[in-house]
């Protein structure tokens, strides 16, 4: 092979590598740009119209100046409330198994797969199903059903929480070392029980987080509340009637004609945004921290 | 413990069930035709695919709406999300990578109501004023560009609102994957004279173009059922155009719109119908993908980023 | 044909970690050169200095003169033109897992743009033979992966695919460690055959195998290079005290 040939294709290499490196920093910076972009104008946008007013008054009739927020942030509580009774324990319980007692076995992969089913189902058809099951039927016996309500809006969320939870608990109990288990087990403790009060502890710090992650992840949720919790231009905190939520209201003032909603809709996405950032750094701060300090 | 993991299958089961019951009502008067059937306007002749009044239901222009503008993101998401896990994979200083990182998970940490609310009053007009114009002038002789529709919504914003939010996905998916590949790959290659993109190529990329694959169909998924932005910038028209500047309509958004309002029989058996195939192509979607990405990492225990 | 390879002042860094330190010696070509050691001396770190394998970790530095052939390799060349030309064959066997055995063998030489058919088939086969590998493989070349073989089978294989670039330097680190007697002992063999072709330099924490095929070994310590002879006076009548030491296993 002569010098010549190898030096050619020795510069064309050279240049390729050079080339892929530059098109990777653009990317990441064509990645990083609409991040950047979004927050700024939220903070732009938002930032003036956040006042006392916001956190304190629900919204004032079209054609009135001021009027707040405060409703949908309070009705966002309830449902994220409802949605954690219902989210957290089938997801901790459903993790529990799959750590402890399921681990491996046919049904547990089972279990598995279905959850991760249960997290690609869209948002918007999880809306449907809570409708179907709970605003539609009218059984006398059961409260709740037969109209749109904030529960219903609590249960499609609750669902939508479950895969999140069920992974991240069983990912955490995965972590706490056998030996843990093991002197547990020496003590002459039944099985459950030490896996409960031991093990589980534990790894509580982890799961608490995961809690955590499944709430940023579903308080944003506009789609499953659209025809389940419905909205709510007043006051409300009954689980029986449609409520209002922070991210359904922001859908419907961001595609109203009216600039004073659009204002309060940046605003709402603004503190939306920061309790969603919030989360998602304590979550990060914690599993970099080493979340298992009990079991070394 | 058990009773609430066996919870979770009656959670789903009990999802498909409510969507296929009620969904019998069209499902009986038009079939599988449902998904692509033409009905002509007796006046015009021109096609009508949702007639509400008229009880005429073809769900093809959301199923169209759907394919182009996730086939739009996909083709836009893809080269930015491989470049950004291979910068941060390979190339990127390490103290860069872990806040960069991080930024990455705050893009998918993002509501899907908030780029909706971005992408209408920033993302649109950006478009409508610098980008479609250009585009008209450049790519309008392939025929998918035309000026027919000047507000700037349509299949294209919907295709680049939904690449932002699923490149976080691909992107950390793949550099999983990537940093799945051991070290003694990389230097084997390294040994035999490569350049870094070579080793890249030849040494990571190729050992874990199963995985990518993986992550690029998970990407998939979760564009085909994303609602609330594309909701917001497609334009919510039920018809089908070839332009991609045109608007058009989404098998999500058809549902969000019109579900709260929808109130003969006939009409809201259509949308849960359209609801259900969603459910089922997701499941496949979403399946595929998930064990594309075992088939990779498995056996590879939890590594450090 | 190989080259002889010169250090002079080598030294070398992981960080605040001084592993190598004035590493001198001259390297003759077409033989084979044993470096031993305990475990942590520094021989593997020399190794790859010679083809700046050692600059793929951020943290790691060398200063000091390496010289192949007449090239200066750390003033005169670049990293990727210097591993052309010195091949590398490590402690675990790496063949790539995606690529058919024909592929793993020639992967150095389409990196290089070699894409002739004809010359690709017939250099698969000469560095497949020199391997001693052609005779178990040559009807699965296409058909198999190159991680389908046993581990002696694929650590020849690695070896196919280091001589299949025609380097003038071969560099071992301990390439027999992960392999069974069997395998180990064909791999010895194989040395024996090429040296005459190449340059080898064999890292090893056998002893016997460093008598058994080189010429001329260095015994390192801590960093340094305490003694560095013909193989037969270092294991029969080593000059410094050390080596004699770990000769006869006192440590290490």
């Amino acid at each position: 092979m002569s010098s010549d040939a190898f030096k050619f294709r020795s510069s064309l290499r050279t240049a390729t590598d050079g080339l892929v490196t530059v098109l990777a920093i653009l990317a990441t910076l064509v990645v990083i740009a609409p991040l950047v972009a979004i927050f700024v104008y939220l903070l732009y946008m938002g930032a003036s119209s956040l006042n006392l007013a916001f956190f304190t008054q629900i919204p004032k009739p079209v054609g009135e100046t001021g009027g707040g927020m405060a409703n949908a942030i309070l009705g966002s509580g309830l449902l994220l409330a409802v949605a954690s009774v219902i989210g957290v324990p089938i997801g901790i319980g459903a993790g529990i198994f799959l750590s402890e007692f399921g681990r491996g076995s046919t049904l547990a992969n089972a279990i598995r797969f279905t959850a991760d089913v249960l997290n690609g189902v869209p948002s918007i058809v999880m809306g449907l199903a809570a409708y179907a099951l709970i605003v539609v039927p009218k059984i006398p016996f059961l409260p709740f059903t037969g109209h749109f309500s904030a529960f219903a809006g609590g249960v499609a969320l609750g669902f939508m929480m479950i895969p999140t939870v069920c992974r991240t608990t069983e990912e955490m109990l995965l972590m706490v070392p056998n030996a843990v288990r093991e002197a547990a087990l020496g003590l002459g403790v039944p099985n459950w029980r030490s896996v409960l009060s031991i093990t589980v502890k534990t790894a509580s710090p982890g799961i608490i987080t995961g809690c955590m992650l499944a709430f940023a992840r579903v308080a944003g949720e506009t789609a499953p509340l659209i025809f389940t919790a419905l909205g709510n231009q007043f006051w409300s905190a009954n689980l029986d009637k449609p409520i209002a939520a922070l991210p359904l209201q922001i859908y419907v003032y961001a595609l109203s004609p009216y600039d004073d909603w659009h204002r309060l809709a940046w605003a709402g996405s603004l503190v939306l945004i920061i309790l969603i950032v919030l989360a998602v750094s304590l979550v990060r701060y914690v599993t970099s921290r080493g979340v298992l300090k009990g079991a070394s | 413990m058990l009773l609430c993991a066996l919870s979770i299958f009656v959670i789903v089961l009990l999802i498909a069930f409510e969507l296929v019951q009620r969904s019998q009502l069209t499902w009986h008067k038009f079939g599988l035709g449902f998904f692509y059937k033409v009905f002509s306007d007796s006046y015009s002749n021109t096609p009508v695919y949702w007639d509400p009044v008229n009880e005429l239901f073809s769900a093809r222009p959301f199923v169209y709406g759907t394919l182009v503008s996730s086939f739009l993101a996909l083709l836009m998401a893809i080269p930015l999300a491989v470049g950004l896990a291979i910068f941060l994979t390979e190339m990127c200083p390490g103290f860069l990578r872990s806040p960069l990182a991080f930024l990455t998970e705050l893009l998918a940490a993002i509501p899907s109501v908030i780029y909706g609310l971005w992408a209408v009053f920033v993302l649109v007009p950006l478009l409508r004023e610098h980008v479609n114009p250009l585009l008209i002038k450049t790519l309008g002789w392939t025929g998918l560009f035309d000026d027919s529709n000047p507000t700037g919504l349509g299949y294209f914003s919907a295709g680049v609102i939904l690449a932002v939010m699923i490149l976080p996905i691909i992107s950390s998916l793949t550099r999983e994957v990537m940093i799945a590949v051991p070290h003694s790959q990389r230097e084997a290659v390294l040994a035999l004279g490569a350049t870094r993109w070579e080793m890249i190529r030849m040494g990571v990329l190729r050992n874990a173009r199963i995985g990518i694959v993986g992550a690029i169909i998970l990407g998939l998924g979760r564009a085909l059922g994303e609602t609330m932005a594309v909701a917001m910038v497609i334009g919510a028209t039920p018809e089908i155009h070839h332009s991609l500047l045109a608007n058009g309509s989404s098998m999500a958004t058809v549902i969000a719109n019109e579900y709260a309002e929808a109130v003969s029989e006939m009409h809201l058996s259509a949308l849960t119908e359209i609801g259900l195939a969603l459910f089922l192509v997701t499941i496949v979607v979403n399946g595929f993908a998930q064990v594309l990405i075992w088939a990779v990492t498995r056996g590879t225990p939890a590594q450090a980023r | 044909m190989g080259v002889g390879i010169e250090v002079i002042n080598l030294n070398a860094w992981y960080g605040t970690n001084h592993t190598l330190q004035d590493i001198n010696l001259n390297i003759p070509a077409n033989h084979a050169t044993a470096l031993i050691g305990p475990s942590g001396c520094g021989k593997s770190t020399f190794v790859r200095c010679i083809n700046r394998m050692h600059e793929t970790n951020p943290i790691a530095r060398a200063t000091g003169t390496v010289r192949i052939g007449d090239l200066d390799i750390y003033n005169d060349a670049k990293p990727v033109q210097i591993r052309r030309r010195v091949g590398m064959v490590f402690q675990r066997p790496n063949p790539f897992p995606t690529m058919s055995i024909y592929d793993n063998v020639a992967a150095g030489l389409k990196l290089n743009g070699y894409s002739n058919r004809r010359a690709l088939d017939e250099t698969v086969e000469r560095s497949l033979k020199n391997s001693a590998l052609w005779d178990e493989v040559k009807d699965d070349l296409k058909k198999k992966s190159g991680a389908s073989l046993s581990g002696g089978q694929q650590q020849r294989l690695c070896i196919a695919r280091a001589l299949a670039v025609d380097p003038e330097v071969l560099l071992m680190d301990e390439p027999a460690s992960a392999l069974d007697p069997v395998s180990t002992s064909k791999i010895e063999d194989l040395i024996f055959q090429l040296k005459s072709q190449y340059t080898i330099v064999i890292v090893t924490h056998n002893m016997q195998q460093a008598a058994r095929v080189a010429e001329k070994t260095g015994f390192f310590l801590n960093g340094r290079m305490v003694e560095f002879d013909s193989t037969h006076k270092i294991f029969t009548n080593p000059s410094d005290k050390r080596t004699e030491d770990y000769i006869t296993g006192r440590f290490g």
